[in-house]
């Protein structure tokens, strides 16, 4: 009975997935394997493409600005935790970072038709909870919750 | 030819004809069913945006539209105005089951075809 009081504590999935720094060849394996991962476990449709894109474009900011970092996921019952930690520049003003169409991606990066200054909005529009935390000269930390609810998406 | 709700269900074939798209990679997969279409060459555009079951037009050539067209369960991939696929890219549409088609029309050409397509027989 005990168990059951705490049952939104119990993990169904965790793992961390590293990302590369700077590798485009590699760059949406990890976001792929997660989504595999989600579409084995069942959940709904909504809820995998939700947690791609926001692994996606966490994974994408890694590959595009950082050394290197990784993904950190966990299902819970009641929702999807993404976590993307990178050890790189960081952001020196997170609110500029956030603005639609600000970015510092280099030319090589925008003409493969990355670096818009989509990918933290698209995050944050994605997620039922967002927080951005940066350390300039250290790197960055993102964390999104994802909802599941037990109707719509149920495991 | 399938129907839903009266309307003619279309596939990769039927755009394939019309358009006389060449097939890069999938002609085992060209009776994968198209429910609507995306044009984009922002990756974050198209992420956001597009649907499952979209045909995705656009003129990026590089490997990592893959990946993109994979996670967004695309009906395939189009590229426009006779641009080919890199050799890596074409190495990744095999691993992912992912159609690609080259189009000699550009990209509000193909768009305007497919559209056509799509809302007159089906989508």
């Amino acid at each position: 009975m005990t168990k059951n009081v705490f049952a939104h504590d119990t993990s169904l999935y965790e793992n961390r997935f590293p990302v590369e720094g700077g590798n485009f060849d590699k760059a949406g394996q990890v976001s792929s394997q997660i989504k595999a991962i989600l579409k084995r476990m069942k959940l709904s449709s909504e809820i995998i493409r939700r947690v791609a894109l926001v692994s996606y474009e966490s994974e994408i900011n890694i590959v595009s600005y950082a050394r290197k970092g990784h993904i950190h996921i966990q299902v819970k019952p009641d929702y999807v935790l993404i976590e993307a930690i990178d050890e790189g520049d960081g952001i020196p003003d997170i609110e500029l970072a956030m603005q639609q169409g600000w970015s510092t991606a280099s030319q090589r990066i925008r003409e493969m038709g990355f670096g818009a200054g989509m990918g933290l909005c698209n995050i944050k529009n994605f997620s039922d909870f967002f927080r951005i935390s940066s350390d300039v000269g250290k790197g960055t930390h993102l964390k999104m919750v994802i909802k599941i609810d037990k109707v719509f998406d149920g495991i | 030819m399938e129907y839903k709700e009266g309307r003619e269900i279309v596939d990769l074939a039927t755009i394939v004809k019309a358009l006389d798209l060449k097939v890069r990679h999938g002609a085992h997969l060209l009776d994968r069913k198209v429910t609507g279409g995306f044009t984009g060459d922002l990756l974050s555009d198209v992420m956001a945006h597009s649907s499952e079951g979209d045909l995705w037009i656009t003129r990026q050539i590089h490997q990592n539209i893959i990946a993109v067209a994979s996670l967004k369960d695309h009906a395939g991939i189009v590229l426009v105005q006779g641009n080919e696929p890199a050799a890596d890219t074409l190495e990744k549409a095999v691993k992912e089951n992912v159609p690609i088609l080259v189009s000699d029309w550009s990209g509000f050409e193909t768009a305007g075809k497919i559209y056509e397509i799509l809302n007159v027989r089906g989508g």
